[in-house]
């Protein structure tokens, strides 16, 4: 099977999976990025019939919300805070680290899909600003070193 | 018999490494043919002290903190299972005076116990309060949530009991129980301890909002930021479920209650209680017209109850130890405790049950040692991004929703944030305003378009463009988002944005007596 196949598997199950629980949509494209780290275009058509929704409906809703992607993420999501319990604690300084080791700015993916940086507006990880989290693992008392060991390690895990 | 080793399984203590140390631990012990019971508890939120070990004793639960990977042999030379000296040794746990001082009500159990074990919970009072109230009427759980004077800790502190009782009064065939989970301001992690720490005491209470209003489904309206919380949270339902604490004839009763973890999608706004229940319905998170109250019309158009993880939490107790012995408990209007979390730029960064009425300036220096930075505090934020920053004349306020009212500053859900003086205020001032924009839901112009004008009035400010008018501007603009907004995110951002500019009219290129232009 091609990878457009099993983006369409994942899309399909997640609709049966869910589609009959009330406010359905949510945990749909939960379940869709969770299988396959986006939200395909295509997928919004197949999820506007099976919910009875207009694709417009859909489309709606997924640029909503900050977390939903419509574009393939790098092998390893970046996130650092930038609220203002970080900001008290240097994140903007650490944002600018990070901007330039991996030269790409928020919401860009590096060139070799390894990373893709995104702001987060708190981790409730407060009392141990500057925050970062990489996929699901949170990072406290963060510093320019640390973060690129952290990155190093993250970059190592995946080959 | 093993020795009982506890590890915070607290998002906050493994962002500094708590599963590589409970990893350490284990393969030390191995390698020494010691066994040990490593469990993984909740924080006691003495945040700098993490990873914070702690190990059952004869003498009681003595503490290490903060524990590297590294230091594990080391411990374990000191024979530390027994409570051996250590340069990391901080004695028993109950005594460390920052968490002696406090009067720990909602978060009794956070950090004692396994947050997943129902035995533990069982065995430290947990469910007393559920037992109560099935013993009672509706109308009589509602009277005593009503009678403790809680008030929302999300933020806007409406009395909870009130709210109960207009979900009880209004008839319906389904009724919702909703849990704004959301918790999206800066400086704020309490709810996130509570539901990784204690879940059953947020499931416990959200049973009794059910039985009591005749209410058969409960949402956790989680964000999706805390994946941790996520974990727990299913866990511990999948526990209350089959031991018959959820779901169908809970303990006997022949009452039904039914709960479900919904992740939200990184939207603050809604954290605002009708965006949220649009976003529980699968829709964009668009804050909704209020009348409709949800009490009236909400989730699904029915009669819902929407309350805050805290205010969900602290029901329990009120139910087992009575409406009055929470009332017993803060000054004026605000009654029972308040958990409020230090964080930004202390030393001492962490979680502080208090009655109401400790003051700004203990919470700061007692319990939070002053900056972290060692220079001066200059200003603090209270209640989140939408919260006024208070300067050090106003830090002896007492926490107490009144007494910030009348300075025109909130409590919001008791995040505390501190700067030093290296802040600059023009620029917080920039930030609340452009927050604002990124957040704002865009149903009413003042907060779409406000927010947006606001960032680019404050650059005007900063760069002296048509100094005096763009200040008047930016002045004009507050009151039009303060008064015209729909919700709190457009009518409340002015807050941080006008206490920055009149708390600290020098860091806008005013003079300090200028601050009435």
């Amino acid at each position: 099977m091609t990878q457009q196949d099993l983006n369409r598997q994942a899309v399909q199950d997640a609709i049966s999976r869910m589609k009959d629980q009330p406010g359905a949509l949510l945990p749909i494209l939960h379940g869709i990025q969770d299988s396959i780290g986006h939200i395909p275009e295509d997928a919004v058509p197949v999820i506007a019939d099976a919910l009875n929704l207009s694709r417009a409906e859909v489309h709606g809703v997924i640029t909503f919300y900050h977390y939903f992607r419509q574009t393939p993420p790098g092998r390893h999501t970046v996130q650092i805070c930038q609220a203002e319990s970080c900001q008290a604690m240097g994140s903007e300084k650490l944002t600018e680290h990070a901007k330039q080791h991996l030269g790409i700015d928020f919401h860009e993916t590096t060139g070799d899909q390894e990373f893709s940086l995104e702001p987060v507006f708190c981790l409730g990880n407060c009392a141990c600003s500057p925050a970062v989290m990489i996929d699901d693992n949170v990072y406290g008392r963060v510093t320019p070193d640390r973060l690129e060991q952290l990155l190093n390690n993250a970059r190592k895990a995946s080959q | 018999m093993s020795t009982k080793v506890y590890v915070p399984r607290d998002s906050s203590a493994l962002s500094l490494g708590a599963d590589e140390v409970a990893m350490a631990i284990l393969v030390e012990a191995s390698k020494r043919g010691i066994s040990v019971d490593i469990i993984r508890n909740g924080s006691r939120g003495l945040f700098w002290l993490e990873p914070l070990v702690e190990v059952e004793t004869a003498q009681g639960r003595i503490a290490y903190g903060p524990v590297q990977p590294q230091d594990v042999p080391g411990l374990f030379d000191q024979n530390f299972l027994t409570g051996g000296e250590h340069a990391l040794r901080l004695g028993l746990m109950e005594e460390i005076a920052y968490l002696k001082n406090q009067e720990r009500l909602t978060f009794a159990r956070v950090g004692i116990t396994d947050p997943v074990s129902l035995d533990d919970y069982l065995a430290h009072d947990g469910y007393r309060g559920l037992r109560r109230a099935l013993q009672m009427s509706g109308a009589e759980v509602v009277k005593e949530v009503t009678d403790s004077g809680l008030r929302g800790r999300g933020g806007a502190a409406f009395p909870t009991g009130i709210k109960w009782n207009t979900v009880l009064n209004t008839a319906a065939d389904q009724k919702y129980i909703v849990c704004n989970a959301d918790e999206g301001d800066s400086g704020t992690y309490s709810d996130r301890m509570i539901m990784e720490g204690d879940p059953f005491v947020l499931i416990e209470g959200m049973t009794i909002a059910g039985i009591a209003v005749g209410a058969t489904q409960g949402y956790i309206y989680l964000r999706s930021e805390y994946p941790h919380a996520l974990q727990v949270l299913n866990e511990a339902i999948a526990v209350a479920l089959t031991k018959g604490y959820l779901g169908e004839n809970i303990l006997g009763s022949g009452k039904t209650f039914h709960l479900e973890v919904r992740r939200g999608a990184g939207a603050y706004v809604c954290g605002e209680e009708t965006s949220l229940l649009e976003s529980l319905e699968g829709k964009r998170g668009i804050v909704r017209f209020k009348p409709p109250l949800p009490a009236i019309e909400g989730l699904f158009g029915k009669p819902t109850i929407i309350n805050n993880v805290i205010s969900l939490a602290s029901v329990p107790i009120i139910l087992d130890k009575g409406g009055a012995f929470y009332r017993d408990y803060g000054m004026g209007r605000s009654r029972g405790t308040l958990p409020i979390q230090l964080a930004g730029n202390l030393k001492h960064c962490g979680l502080v049950e208090k009655a109401f009425g400790v003051t700004l300036r203990e919470l700061l220096y007692d319990y939070g040692g002053g900056s972290a930075s060692g220079r001066p505090i200059r200003a603090v934020q209270v209640g989140g991004p939408l919260g006024a920053y208070l300067p050090e004349s106003q830090f002896d306020t007492p926490l107490d929703y009144e007494a910030f009212a009348n300075l025109w500053a909130v409590l919001g859900h008791g995040g505390i944030v501190a700067f030093d003086d290296t802040v600059d205020m023009a620029h917080m001032a920039r930030y609340a305003m452009e927050f604002c924009a990124i957040e704002s839901c865009g149903k009413c112009t003042p907060c779409r378009i406000g927010s947006t004008r606001g960032v680019e009035v404050v650059d005007k400010i900063i760069a002296g463009t048509d100094h005096a008018a763009n200040v008047q501007l930016l002045r004009d603009l507050s009151d039009t988002m303060l008064n015209g907004s729909l919700c709190a995110l457009g009518g409340m951002t002015p807050y941080p944005v006008l206490s920055a500019l009149n708390h600290f009219p020098e860091d806008f290129g005013l003079k300090k007596n200028q601050q009435a232009a």
